[in-house]
C-alpha cells in the first residue's frame, strides 16, 4: 500500500496516524505541508526515524524545494519528482490518502 | 481612517501557518500591506508553524506556485519593521535565526504573550 500524507506533523496528526496503520512493505509519500515532517531537528523526523523497519518513506521534491526544506533533509528518505509520484502510485495496488 | 481621527492602534498579525499548503500565510501578508496603508503602528508575529513562512531559499517553480517569500523583505519599505519569530516555534523546528530570510526579533514564548497583551487589535491567519 502507497500512503500518502499532505499536512504538517505539527499542525494536524495525519502522518501520526498513518505511521501507527503503515505495514512492512508499505511506502510513505509525503508531500504539500507533509514534508516538514522529513527535516532535521522535527519531531516528526525522530518519529519517521523510528518507525517499522521495511517501510520505505519519501518526499515530494518541488513541495521541499518550494518550501527552502531541501537542505535539511533527513537521511533515510527519498526524493521523488513528479514522474517518481506517479510510479510510486502504479506500483501498489491500493493508495491511501490521509487528508 | 473614519471615526478617531489620528488615533494610531497598535495592530498585531499572528501568523501560524506555513506558507503554499494553505492560503493563509499569504491572505495575511496581503492584508498587512493593505493595513500598511492606514498609518497604524504594525507588528507581525510568527509563532508554530506560521515560522516556516520566513524560512530562505524557498524556490516554487516546480509547484507553479508564486514564491511571496520575498515580499516580507520588502515590508520595511512600507513602514512595516516589527516582526517577532518565537524562539520556541524555531527550536522545535530544527530551525535558527541564521536560516531566515528577513531580520526579525527571536522572543521567547513569555516575550511573545507580553507583546500580544500590548497590542490593541490581534488579526490571525
Amino acid at each position: 500500500m502507497l500512503h500518502i500524507v499532505n499536512k504538517s506533523p505539527t499542525e494536524r496528526s495525519t502522518l501520526a496516524s498513518c505511521l501507527d496503520h503503515a505495514l512492512p512493505g508499505h511506502a510513505v509519500l509525503l508531500i504539500e505541508d507533509a514534508v516538514y515532517a522529513a527535516t532535521r531537528g522535527s519531531a516528526a523526523a525522530a518519529r519517521l526515524k523510528s518507525r517499522a523497519p521495511g517501510i520505505e518513506v519519501y518526499v515530494l521534491g518541488p513541495d521541499l524545494d518550494a518550501r527552502g526544506m531541501g537542505r535539511a533533509l533527513v537521511e533515510g528518505v527519498g526524493t521523488v519528482d513528479y514522474r517518481g509520484f506517479v510510479d510510486l502510485v502504479t506500483r501498489f495496488a491500493r493508495v491511501q490518502s490521509w487528508l | 481612517m473614519t471615526g478617531q481621527p489620528g488615533k494610531i492602534r497598535k495592530f498585531m498579525f499572528v501568523n501560524r501557518r506555513a506558507p503554499y499548503g494553505t492560503v493563509y500565510a499569504l491572505e495575511g501578508l496581503e492584508v498587512v500591506l493593505i493595513s500598511a496603508a492606514f498609518d497604524q503602528d504594525v507588528s507581525l508575529a510568527f509563532l508554530d508553524d506560521g515560522v516556516y513562512q520566513l524560512v530562505k531559499g524557498q524556490d516554487t517553480k516546480a509547484i507553479e506556485t508564486k514564491n511571496f517569500s520575498p515580499t516580507y523583505r520588502a515590508l520595511e519599505d512600507y513602514d512595516v519593521e516589527k516582526l517577532y519569530v518565537e524562539r520556541e516555534a524555531l527550536e522545535a523546528r530544527g530551525l535558527t535565526a541564521a536560516d531566515l530570510l528577513v531580520e526579525a526579533k527571536v522572543v521567547a514564548a513569555a516575550e511573545m504573550a507580553a507583546l500580544m497583551e500590548a497590542t490593541d487589535v490581534l488579526i490571525s491567519f
